[in-house]
């Protein structure tokens, strides 16, 4: 299989990037982009070029690491996938494949593919989390919860913390991203008391790292892996006005 | 010399024996102690938000960019707790005694009676921290049943329960670095430990995106990096699994015990070709109601669903009647490759078995297996492009779990005092095969229970602060620059993964699932060839910011000299047990047969200098169960 890659290259963190052309040929159409990208940096080192700088751990889409825009398609072409779940039966032979970073004010740019998501740890650390040190939990069946409501929980915990759907978004807004969180720990019985601090400061620290406002377009929802819902960003703006 | 430190007295009160004649120091004064923690997954995130709670300073160190992505992340199936929520027999003791078999008489007994004890508390930690587990209509905690046991005591969140017990531990770590006393230190990677007189006093450490070398100093040191498995380069795990720590640790005199352990994972997904670069795991929770087959004629070409019932053969029902397809792991995988190896194997490559989910469909419908599993199919639909709803999936066996690591003793510590080694990196638990559901567990139990309180009775016992000495920490931090230096000098014509392959595949065929001596010599001779070649014909581009290549070249240059650990144990060990299969050493049905006259006890190594190793022993006690055959069948 053939491909003609253009890939994004910028040195650092202040320099201008640009596109950079590569023509590939002998790709099997069952490797993975991530793959293809291994294969391509062989070939430059043993060229004495710089190998296009480039983040991916897991490679089963639940690390969070990875992650590009592929031919404007956050993560990936294919519905519901992480770039590392993209594979190259997903392009035509001898396609041009554009790969370039997620790119928001929130995640810098700090060499070609590689970016800083560490504003979203941030927001975490602002209250993402039930406060409970070791040793405090009571009995587990103690605390009952339905079906339903675990199954919710769980649906919005899933949430990998790739950053799909602040590049997506026309404003870079993270409100996906706190919106899961918020939602996963509120609807939880244990998690109720600390609802009203959380919600307020996850929510400044959203703005404080330089993420835009959510303007309800759906778009996150669409290229998230992870199929989290818009919903989420609904009971956001419910407790936060509640608080 | 190898003291393990196994508090005296009934092996039910051991633990809280040496809880409460442990050394306290007072809140007031944890605050002057620092600890440094490396690696974020449960092991490292747990323990360091613990430490963080009880008041010490805590120093946290993760190559990765967040925290959040460290490798517990990707364990699916679930985690192991004896709460007996079934009423289906299981007790503390049960667990114990499920444990040390499916280890097949390896471990050590106190340690996994105090794991199974402390599985109790970490579901209710779980759940206080908003783990979604799976619930009952009812609101209750429900089970499910995992390889090796015969009761169901596996709590799970889909099959992202790795996912979802990390975001307990990393919201925990996350809330101490805001509200305790923690320090996060991403995208750093430990190069190297300082001992002082014996004792581990502080790690040297690379910014990854800086080059900046530094010293950080402290009064104990806990490396909790995980497993290393990715040695055998195509491994269920993660790209940048590395044994770099616990080896750099191990160079400066720290104790590697069962190197040669790893476990190979029955449900892999199968190489499909050369360019790959990992296996995806397949939860082990799909044995459940997966059926595994393959044909009984030899290279049989038709589809699955063209073989008529009496020409498959189910050889885990046929074999272990009792256990059927949920027969422990090393059983599994090793009768996998048999089948393979005789020519039954399936798919593209003939390298892979079938997971045959139809009968669970017809009794249970579609909907019941899509609830349970639909994750895991959709996954497996990505990868292969294949539904696994219609045709069977393809599975084979991968490297997997390291149950080797550093060597502990009951506190968890190494024999360089105050380096203190949790999870998948230590040795201690799973003996010579890992039951599943039980990673999880031990990497929790280590961080939140075990390490705060071994820890603090450690330093109760040390002055805060003892500081290094200038010129040795200048020497320290030149060392790992020349290291370095090295390696980008060396500009042959090959890249460090190339390496890696190789070092994969030697081990993958000579040290694998099925050991024998002429051929571990082999790999002996290919391994020392490889390591030499390895520093006349790399190729690393230059640039001391951020730099991958180099990243992997100083971790591969690690795994070479593991290798020949690895190939070491392997040879000294003349028997077979759980996932160590010496071909010299089989019962005549061709179960791994064990030597407990000679072998019931941990190889324990040191490294003299580059490549000499010296074997220690530390002799296990079996005081409350009856070592015997592991059967069943």
């Amino acid at each position: 299989m053939k491909l003609i890659i253009q890939v994004w290259r910028q040195e650092s963190r202040d320099a201008k990037g640009k596109f950079e052309k590569y023509n590939l040929e002998g790709l099997d159409e069952n490797m993975s982009v991530p793959e293809m990208l291994d294969f391509l940096n062989e070939k430059l080192i043993k060229r004495g070029e710089d190998p296009i700088a480039f983040e991916s751990d897991c490679r089963e889409g639940i690390c969070g690491q990875c992650g590009f825009v592929i031919n404007g398609h956050v993560q990936s072409p294919e519905k519901q996938a992480t770039t590392c779940q993209t594979h190259l039966r997903s392009f035509k032979d001898g396609e041009e494949v554009f790969l370039e970073p997620f790119r928001a004010t929130a995640f810098p740019i700090k060499k070609d593919l590689c970016i800083d998501r560490t504003a979203l740890d941030r927001i975490i650390a602002k209250g993402g989390y039930i406060g409970v040190n070791t040793g405090q939990a009571p009995e587990a069946n103690s605390i009952l919860i339905g079906h339903d409501t675990a199954e919710s929980a769980f649906d919005a915990a899933a949430c990998i913390g790739c950053g799909a759907c602040v590049a997506v978004c026309k404003n870079a807004s993270a409100a996906l991203f706190t919106g899961a969180k918020i939602s996963h720990l509120s609807m939880l019985p244990q998690g109720k008391l600390e609802a009203k601090t959380r919600v307020q400061k996850m929510v400044a620290q959203m703005d404080a790292e330089g993420f835009g406002s959510c303007t309800f377009t759906g778009a996150c929802e669409k290229v998230c892996p992870q199929g989290i819902s818009l919903a989420n960003i609904v009971t956001m703006n419910r407790e936060f006005w509640k608080s | 010399m190898l003291n393990s430190k196994i508090p005296e007295g009934p092996i039910q009160h051991k633990w809280t024996q040496y809880k409460a004649s442990a050394k306290l120091i007072n809140p007031a004064n944890r605050k002057k102690y620092k600890v440094i923690v490396v690696g974020t997954g449960l092991a490292g995130s747990s323990c360091a938000a613990s430490l963080s709670e009880l008041g010490f300073q805590v120093e946290v160190y993760t190559f990765h960019e967040s925290p959040r992505r460290a490798h517990s992340v990707a364990a699916q199936g679930g985690i192991n707790a004896a709460k007996d929520y079934k009423n289906d027999g299981d007790s503390v003791w049960r667990m114990f005694y499920d444990t040390v078999k499916g280890g097949d008489f390896r471990s050590r007994e106190a340690n996994v009676y105090r794991m199974a004890e402390c599985s109790l508390a970490l579901i209710d930690q779980a759940v206080a921290q908003g783990v979604p587990f799976a619930r009952e209509y009812s609101g209750y905690l429900s089970n499910r049943s995992f390889g090796g046991v015969q009761v169901s005591r596996t709590f799970y969140a889909r099959g992202q329960t790795g996912q979802q017990l990390l975001q307990g531990a990393y919201q925990a770590l996350i809330r101490q670095t805001a509200v305790g006393n923690i320090n996060l230190h991403t995208r750093h990677e430990m190069m190297d430990l300082v001992v002082v007189n014996n004792k581990a006093k502080g790690i040297v450490t690379r910014n990854l995106d800086t080059g900046e070398i530094k010293i950080m100093e402290a009064d104990a040191v806990v490396l909790a990096t995980g497993g290393y498995g990715k040695i055998y380069y195509l491994s269920t795990l993660a790209m940048n699994c590395n044994a770099s720590a616990i080896w750099r640790a191990h160079k400066r005199g720290a104790f590697f015990a069962a190197p040669s352990w790893t476990q190979f994972h029955p449900t892999s997904l199968p190489q499909m070709g050369d360019y790959q670069s990992k296996l995806t795991l397949m939860s082990e929770s799909l044995r459940n109601d997966g059926r595994i087959w393959v044909p009984k004629k030899k290279a049989d070409d038709r589809p699955p669903h063209e073989i008529p019932e009496e020409e498959r053969d189910y050889y885990l029902e046929r074999k272990y009647p009792s256990y059927g397809n949920l027969a422990p792991r090393d059983i599994s995988s090793r009768a996998a490759k048999e089948q393979i190896d005789g020519g039954h194997g399936v798919g593209p490559m003939k390298n892979a078995v079938y997971l045959d989910f139809d009968s669970a469909i017809a009794q249970e419908g579609k909907p019941t297996i899509e609830k349970r599993y639909g994750n895991l199919f959709d996954m497996y639909k990505k990868i292969t492009g294949m539904d696994a709803y219609k045709q069977p999936m393809l599975i084979s066996p991968a490297a997997h779990f390291s149950m080797g690591g550093l060597w502990v003793d009951y506190e968890l510590m190494s024999n360089l005092e105050g380096l203190f080694v949790l999870g998948e990196a230590n040795f201690a638990d799973h003996g010579a095969n890992r039951l599943g559901a039980n990673s999880l567990l031990q990497a929790c139990v280590d961080g939140y229970f075990i390490a705060p309180h071994t820890i603090m009775n450690f330093l109760a016992s040390e002055k805060p602060h003892e500081t290094i000495d200038q010129i040795e920490k200048e020497k320290l931090i030149t060392d790992t620059q020349e290291r370095l230096e090295t390696l980008l000098k060396i500009k042959g014509n090959k890249t460090a993964e190339e390496f890696h392959k190789e070092l994969g595949i030697i081990l993958y065929t000579k040290c694998g699932l099925i050991r024998e001596e002429a051929v571990l010599l082999e790999a002996k001779s290919q391994i020392q060839e490889l390591q030499k070649s390895f520093y006349t014909d790399l190729l690393v581009p230059a640039g001391n910011q951020i730099n991958f290549e180099l990243e992997k070249a100083a971790r591969v240059e690690d795994y070479l000299e593991l290798a020949l650990l690895i190939v070491e144990d392997a040879l000294q060990r003349e028997e077979s047990c759980g996932a160590h299969f010496r071909k010299e050493f089989q019962t005549e049905e061709g179960e791994a047969k064990r030597n407990d006259e000679e072998f019931k006890f941990v190889s324990v190594w040191e490294s003299l200098e580059k490549n000499v190793f010296k074997l220690h022993k530390e002799d296990l006690d079996f005081e409350n169960i009856k070592v015997s055959e592991r059967s069943y069948k």
